[in-house]
């Protein structure tokens, strides 16, 4: 045997060379990101301080506009659109309850019961995407005609008393209301609640279901006490992924509802392309992105999940 | 026992579910019907009487198929420029340790986490105090900034999931750095690619509320029909709608069919 | 198979590595000889992984320099040492066949032609009808041998294989260890092995190093190192000790101690350290040397002989052999392996028993280590 092991104190004959990683390699990663990275930079962020900078301006359009620290413009934007800031919240919030109302059956559906038929119910749940949203949102007003057979039935059943009762609709009329922009809100992000679900519901183990029925729970207790938890991050992420776009939307608003439904996209939207008011409008978007940031913040918290990239 | 309750009572997850989706679905139901319908005044909300007249001329619209051939050509720019700065992203994110890791993660993650209209509005701030011109390459460039982080996001999870040992046994087996990347590497990461790419792909060709701060007077689909939702909605744009949402099932399914016949065909 | 007269041996001088504060490798000299069965056993985390990924070129050591044969490889990347790697849970290209993934590091090299070599390679590991599947329509045994081929077909100087068997079940890694033994004596080339499996390490390898903390305990063939270990970490690693501690008598050729009143003896030559008089030694003997009679017998026991009086606290019946765990004052539990030639009825548990053994037999360990050293880690990595 002519293997040997020396203790490791025994010395060296020669100073062992110590090897370090070199230069070039240490440098590849930042070389992936530069291209990236920079792309947002310079489109990302540098247009936020443009923003910020635009929001603190004053002047007109004829004369120029001029950075004057003019914070005022933050409150009185906020204070003259609180309706339309507050309407907003309501209607995303309310959308991105149905969807988890509507979207997690579904969800449940394809990944526990479709057996074969699974890839086609997904394809179906996915397929709307590649028609415009647009040309779909039209398509609701035609859903939703006054007189129309859906009008109708909804009338008939009484349904319509419920939402004038709370204020969603007038009268027989569906289309110009409050209850046809969350309609059309609920309907344009579900995908983006179900598909989450789905992969979160998707990987639950099925035999912890007949682990929690062999340990005396009833259905509904498994669902309540098993599956519902397990669900969470899908949850967490749908709800987001519902409600940010959501509470910024405003082509439902325009789409479907009337002056009365606007929200602050909406107003947004009129003050920077067709007034022209660039400081309000810088102010009012700044003003609803940390309201959202916010409002994201604390639910990340709360919901105990922050693996959502 | 089997009377009708218990029957609905087993079954509720299933027909709430089918009622989601027929919700889902009803919309392009009716755009499809209506592509036969020859309204009687400009727009096309209310059946008069079945025609084929948009679907023998679905060019038909003074710019229509023009605004469609822009918007395809800026979703495909826009998908090859994100998938490549996307990818890159991935995987100094997934394969590196360095600095700055959780900065970078944070820059990827807002623009997901923030209504579309801010960022819209932004880079029309950007853009007018730099006094850049609106239009192609505006719109280029706001598209690929948001689809960016989508495909970090794809490539990520699939990167994530991949075994590096792989990549060692390809540099173990005489393969230097470009070849580990191009036959082990990329192959196996190509599905996440795929699906960042088409994810970029749909985001950017149905984009309107970003298009619509910052394409000045260039016209997009999306922008033509919300231009046409205010003067009069022609019946093409339902035909161009239902033939979108036939051929991407079709290629769905038909993607389908074949993974599976090549799973059938070499059995365990 | 091989055609590498100038092949010569593995040569590792002063190799370490660290990670950050963290030594994975304390620096080691090593020399594997061209063409042995090489094992490096140990428990996970013990640096033997780091040590072979050193050798394949996949870690870059902190200090040292590894050498085949004349050649000094340390600075060259993993695609430029003539090494190939078994890799654990084999790391088969998911995306290519059988027959590109075995073909893989030839296509890498520039050659062309490659169906011949590679149809011989899938007959060798007998896979000829698998060549068109997909790494995951095969079994994990024949995972296993498309990793062997894969490596073996480059005609690697040496193979590394690392827990190439961990994902086996007990009854298959028992044939692939006789498989891989007889596929190393045919091609003749340097395997070096990491397992955690002793019995495995023993049953493949000429020589096996014994691995503890990131430092090599012990080196030898398995006979060597399973009868003399030099450590309390060897020979509770390596199969089962008794190790009993005592103080020691007497010193010379034949060394005499005694533990709780009891005396034994044993050879000089078979201590690891050198005992003195009044000094504590851990005195070690294997459960297999020991034979076990009931009390009443004690006078039919030859002279010379070590005896230690207990009693059985447990027994289970193993098939070949019945094992006996021992209460006794000297050692609270000593274990005994009975065969099972002929069953004594007596020997139940609660009966009173004197144990017995040649002292040649015997070990001595330096008692200023732990005694209990080796034994947590192999249950924890079984």
């Amino acid at each position: 045997m002519t293997a040997t092991a020396a203790p490791p104190q025994a010395p060296a004959p020669t100073e062992p060379p110590v090897h370090k990683p070199s230069v070039r390699k240490r440098l590849v990663p930042y070389w992936l990101l530069l291209p990236g990275i920079l792309w947002l930079l310079v489109f990302f962020v540098l247009p936020m301080v443009y923003q910020a900078s635009t929001s603190v301006q004053t002047g007109s359009l004829e004369e120029g506009f001029e950075v004057t620290w003019h914070f005022q413009t933050y409150w009185d934007a906020f204070t003259e659109y609180l309706p339309q800031f507050l309407r907003s919240l309501l209607y995303a919030g309310t959308a991105t309850a149905l969807c988890l109302l509507l979207g997690y059956p579904l969800a449940y559906l394809i990944a526990f019961k479709a057996g074969r038929w699974r890839n086609l119910l997904l394809v179906l749940v996915i397929a709307p995407f590649f028609t415009s949203f647009l040309i779909r949102t039209l398509a609701w007003k035609t859903i939703l005609a006054d007189g129309g057979p859906v009008v109708a039935g909804l009338n008939a059943i009484g349904f319509l008393d419920v939402t004038s009762w709370l204020g969603m609709t007038e009268g027989d009329r569906v289309l110009a209301t409050p209850l046809a922009v969350v309609c059309g809100l609920t309907y344009n992000f579900l995908p983006f609640m179900i598909l989450p679900l789905y992969s979160s519901l998707e990987r639950i183990d099925t035999r912890l279901h007949e682990a929690a029925g062999d340990l005396y729970a009833r259905p509904a207790t498994v669902f309540r006490k098993v599956t519902f938890p397990l669900s969470m991050p899908g949850v967490v992420s749908g709800t987001l992924l519902t409600f940010i776009p959501a509470s910024g939307d405003y082509v439902n608003a325009e789409l479907l509802g009337s002056t009365d439904t606007r929200m602050i996209g909406n107003v947004i939207q009129s003050q920077y392309l067709r007034i022209l008011d660039y400081p309000t409008a810088a102010a009012l978007s700044f003003i609803l992105m940390a309201i959202v940031l916010i409002m994201v913040t604390i639910y990340i918290r709360r919901a105990g999940t922050e693996d959502l990239v | 026992m089997r009377t009708p309750l218990t029957w609905l009572r087993r079954n509720l997850v299933v027909i709430a579910g089918l009622t989601t989706l027929a919700y889902m679905i009803l919309p392009n139901v009716v755009v499809t019907v209506f592509s036969f319908n020859n309204p009687s005044g400009r727009f096309n909300y209310a059946w008069q009487e079945f025609s084929l007249d948009a679907w023998k001329d679905p060019c038909g619209v003074a710019d229509m198929c023009g605004s469609l051939g822009l918007s395809l050509q800026i979703a495909l720019w826009s998908t090859l420029a994100a998938t490549a700065l996307g990818t890159a992203i991935a995987f100094a994110l997934v394969r590196y340790r360095f600095r700055a890791r959780g900065a970078v993660n944070s820059l990827i993650f807002l623009p997901m986490a923030m209504p579309e209209i801010v960022m819209a509005a932004s880079l029309l701030a950007l853009f007018l105090n730099m006094g850049i011109q609106l239009g192609f390459w505006t719109i280029l460039i706001a598209h690929i900034m948001f689809c960016l982080s989508f495909v970090v996001a794809a490539v990520k999870a699939r990167v994530l999931s991949m075994d590096p040992r792989l990549e060692e046994a390809a540099r173990d087996l005489y393969a230097g750095p470009v070849q580990t990347f191009l036959r082990v590497t990329l192959p196996i990461a190509a599905p996440g690619i795929a699906a960042g790419a088409l994810l970029s792909f749909a985001l950017s060709f149905d984009d309107f509320i970003i298009t619509n701060f910052n394409s000045g007077n260039t016209v997009t689909f999306p922008m033509f029909v919300w231009g046409s939702a205010q003067r009069g909605t022609p019946v093409q744009i339902n035909v161009i709608g239902t033939a979108m949402f036939v051929i991407a099932v079709l290629v769905v399914l038909a993607g389908q069919t074949v993974g599976n016949r090549r799973k059938k065909a070499q059995p365990k | 198979m091989t055609d590498k007269t100038a092949g010569g041996d593995v040569r590792l001088s002063g190799i370490s590595k660290h990670y950050g504060t963290f030594t994975a490798v304390h620096p080691l000299d090593l020399t594997i000889p061209q063409g042995s069965f090489f094992a490096l056993l140990g428990a996970s985390g013990c640096g033997k992984t780091t040590t072979l990924r050193m050798i394949a070129g996949l870690e870059e050591p902190s200090t040292g320099t590894v050498h085949l044969g004349d050649r000094e490889v340390t600075d060259l990347p993993p695609y430029k040492r003539p090494v190939n790697t078994v890799f654990q849970s084999y790391a088969l290209f998911p995306h290519l066949s059988i027959f590109e993934n075995i073909a893989f590091g030839l296509r890498r090299r520039g050659i062309k032609s490659v169906k011949k070599q590679v149809d011989d390679m899938l007959d060798l590991v007998q896979l000829g009808q698998f060549a068109q599947r997909k790494p995951h329509q095969l079994s994990g045994g024949q995972q296993q041998r498309v990793a062997v081929a894969r490596a073996l077909i480059n005609h690697p100087q040496v193979l590394l294989l690392d827990e190439p068997l961990g994902a086996l079940d007990l009854k298959l890694r028992r044939q692939m260890q006789l498989e891989l033994k007889r596929i190393q004596t045919e091609v003749g080339i340097t395997f070096v092995h990491v397992t955690h499996d002793q019995e495995e390490a023993m049953t493949m390898a000429d020589t096996v190093a014994v691995m503890n903390g990131g430092r090599v305990e012990q080196l030898g063939a398995p006979a060597e190192l399973y009868e003399n270990p030099r450590t309390t970490f060897v020979a509770n690693f390596l199969g089962t000790s008794n190790l009993i501690e005592a103080s020691v008598e007497s010193a010379g050729p034949d060394v005499v101690v005694s533990a709780s009143g009891t005396t034994l003896r044993l050879p000089a030559a078979r201590c690891s350290t050198t005992p003195r008089t009044g000094g504590k030694l851990l005195v070690g003997v294997r459960p297999e040397k020991v034979s076990l009679v009931p009390a009443a017998e004690e006078n039919a026991i030859a002279t010379g002989r070590n005896k230690i009086t207990g009693r059985i606290a447990a027994s289970s019946f193993i098939g070949v052999s019945t094992q006996f765990v021992i209460d006794s004052p000297v050692c609270p539990e000593l274990e005994v392996y009975v065969q099972n030639i002929e069953r004594d009825g007596r020997l139940v548990p609660g009966a009173e028993v004197v144990l017995h053994w040649n002292p040649e037999h015997t070990f001595g360990l330096d008692a200023d280590q732990d005694i209990d050293a080796g034994i947590e880690t192999v249950e924890e990595s079984a």
